[in-house]
């Protein structure tokens, strides 16, 4: 266990707030992602927002709300508290994945073959990418899902723990535990690793290998936002009043370091994304603002301020190729920014 | 950011007629649009857009408070709830019959997006006239859901006598006499005396008196008093008098000082208190004048979880009282009287 440790608040040394193209979302931004080169915007009421030269609005789940989405590449998934599990793909064509009818989907979690797992209440689902769905019951209501990098395994956050489940196996989930109400949870790109956040403001993590417990501690708030280096060697978190990145290099990860602390300001931060090139970090804040860090020499750009108090930022990501970012906030406000070449 | 969105939570025995009551609020023509959580669907007779099942998962925080429960799927579902905030004005939360409320409300407390987002505006017990007072002997958790309660709907009232009733009542007012008491049949009973209540809003505790101002007799839990005597106008109303009994477990204690107290004895006096006896305390409130301050401090709790802030300042020739009240299990009011009163400025 490690306690946070405060750094100096830092300005930003450059601005490309000019640069940033509005999108009117319409309804408060659930998520943001890239469908092809595209900007997409999953909404709360529902729609899903493709904000390229032309703008285009799909309902996904019609009357109802987007809850989350995760992005595919080719397409959009959204769970939405009609229940149902929803692509939209970039031709603006919505294929319904599943209807857990009367639920809300919770948990939802996707990846490069296209398989596509979710979760409401207990019950957890996976459907391959031919197509074939299984099920298990987790010991309490799930919030959290994640594919493992390899093979076709799912990590599946709950109270008490992860289940790390096979699909296509009968045998019964291995289990990481820790006391607790678990909600997000992600692995490190080698699988080593499993971190999960708490709703007590701190994340846990395990070395799966041997199951070692870690803590990161010291949130003031629940840290929901979790994104990866491209490396593999650095996670970026939410939570705490400056992006907390934790090192995850050696084959200890975090144990006995301190994490770095990017972008400190007196707003907290609500949403993050690493570059998938770069050691560059895409950090949105609960009062609106977004800023870029670069982890190398603790650079940091100021991509959009607020006057005043502006709503979270829900979302930010970049384009596969890292020369675009978007971001959205609770309130409908979006924007685009493509990068100086 | 918007204002907070009032949440009232609705318990009751099974049978007592929540679901009744729920859906009198659903229907009533009042312009307000409701997010519903429900414990069990299809009870809900009214057609309405966002009616959300929960789980009634109780989890325990990781804080070393023993008594610190969440209701983990209501953290969930307020969050879910928010992202769709222009769609409703308040939100119900429906519990089961066996629940008990105390997860409910602290959820309210511990949960910093929760409290961010939302308040807590009332308890809401619905009691069944005929029944309750069997359940109050064989089921601890009516007992629970009436202690907790700031307001009880006593139901049935058609099913029973006039004197079956006032037995009730006396039943009710043995362990919870400061919550608003409304008799009715088929729950009619106007929503403003359900929604909208405060309860749990610091501003809002103007004073903490019994609220049977029916009773033909003083027996008043006041008679723990210290020196005050106010039971005065209770004494104006002609209502039969009601019996008055006394609830073995459950009971409440108030304790009144005249003149200031001292903070820097009573801030740690209360919160060793709740930290020991916290599993025992439902309920606890609040007025206090501490001495050298203007402004009245004003707190309130749920077992181990405590409130308070300081208030409007006390009025040119109001009297300069204190005032704290418990309603919990086996409490034991001598030893609370003697707290208090060692936290005398």
């Amino acid at each position: 266990m490690f306690e946070r440790t405060c750094d100096a608040m830092a300005k930003p040394n450059q601005s490309l707030t000019d640069r940033v193209k509005p999108i009117a979302a319409g309804d408060g931004v659930v998520a943001v992602g890239f469908v092809g080169a595209t900007p997409v915007l999953a909404l709360a009421n529902g729609e899903i927002l493709f904000a390229g030269e032309t703008e285009k609005r799909v309902t996904a789940h019609p009357g109802a709300g987007v809850l989350i989405a995760r992005f595919t590449g080719g397409g959009v998934v959204t769970g939405g508290d009609d229940g149902r599990v929803v692509e939209t793909r970039a031709n603006g064509e919505c294929v319904e994945i599943a209807n857990e009818k009367g639920k809300w989907i919770d948990a939802l979690c996707v990846r490069g073959d296209g398989a596509v797992a979710w979760s409401s209440g207990k019950l957890v689902r996976a459907r391959d990418a031919k197509g074939d769905v299984k099920e298990m019951t987790a010991p309490s209501s799930v919030r959290g899902l994640c594919f493992t990098p390899k093979g076709y395994r799912l990590a599946v956050a709950h109270y008490n723990g992860v289940s790390l489940w096979f699909p296509n196996t009968a045998a019964e989930p291995d289990q990481l535990v820790w006391r607790g109400s678990h909600l997000d949870v992600t692995l490190s790109a080698d699988a080593r690793f499993a971190v999960t956040s708490m709703q007590e403001n701190s994340l846990h993590g395990w070395r799966v290998a041997d199951k070692k417990d870690m803590r990161m501690t010291g949130y003031p708030a629940k840290s929901r936002s979790l994104s990866w280096s491209h490396d593999g060697k650095w996670l970026a978190t939410s939570g705490a009043e400056a992006c907390i990145v934790w090192p995850f290099d050696g084959k200890d990860g975090p144990m006995g370091r301190g994490p770095r602390e990017c972008c400190a300001r007196p707003a907290r931060v609500s949403s993050v994304a690493f570059h998938p090139a770069s050691l560059v970090i895409a950090i949105g804040y609960d009062d609106g603002w977004v800023m870029l860090s670069r982890l190398s020499d603790a650079a940091e750009i100021l991509i959009r301020a607020t006057e005043g108090e502006g709503a979270p930022i829900s979302s930010v990501a970049w384009s596969g190729d890292g020369k675009r970012l978007v971001f959205g906030a609770e309130d409908a406000v979006a924007g685009i920014l493509d990068l100086p070449a | 950011m918007s204002d907070k969105i009032p949440v009232t939570v609705l318990t009751g025995y099974l049978g007592a007629g929540k679901t009744t009551l729920l859906n009198r609020i659903l229907s009533e023509d009042h312009g307000q649009k409701f997010a519903v959580i429900v414990n069990e669907f299809g009870e809900v007779g009214i057609d309405n857009e966002l009616v959300v099942g929960a789980d009634e998962e109780v989890f325990e925080m990781n804080n070393g408070c023993i008594c610190c429960t969440v209701r983990g799927d209501l953290i969930r579902i307020i969050e879910g709830l928010m992202k769709r905030r222009g769609k409703f004005d308040a939100i119900i939360v429906e519990t089961t019959g066996l629940a008990d409320p105390a997860p409910v409300a602290q959820t309210f407390f511990v949960d910093q997006d929760v409290q961010d987002r939302s308040r807590l505006d009332a308890v809401v017990t619905v009691a069944d006239a005929k029944w309750l007072a069997d359940r109050l002997k064989d089921a601890p958790e009516a007992k629970n859901q009436i202690a907790f309660a700031d307001v009880i709907i006593l139901n049935k009232m058609d099913l029973v006598s006039e004197a079956e009733l006032r037995e009730v009542e006396g039943r009710i007012r043995a362990i919870n006499p400061y919550a608003k008491l409304h008799k009715t049949t088929k729950c009619q009973v106007p929503l403003n005396a359900v929604l909208g209540q405060g309860a749990f809003d610091l501003d809002r505790i103007l004073e903490i008196e019994p609220s049977f101002l029916e009773v033909g007799d003083d027996h008043d839990h006041d008679h723990h008093d210290h020196h005050g005597h106010d039971h005065g106008h209770h004494h104006d109303h002609s209502a039969p008098g009601l019996k008055h009994y006394h609830d073995e477990e459950m009971q409440s204690v108030s304790v009144r000082v005249d003149g200031d107290m001292d903070p820097t004895k009573f801030m740690p006096w209360i919160n060793e208190l709740v930290q020991k006896e916290g599993p025992n305390i439902l309920r606890s409130k609040g007025i206090l004048a501490f001495k050298d301050d203007p402004k009245r401090f004003v707190f309130q709790g749920v077992h181990m979880i405590l409130d308070g802030d300081s208030q409007r300042d006390w009025k040119p020739g109001e009297k300069r009282e204190s005032k704290v009240v418990f309603i919990g299990r086996n409490l034991k009011p001598d030893e609370l009287r003697k707290g208090v009163l060692s936290c005398v400025a």
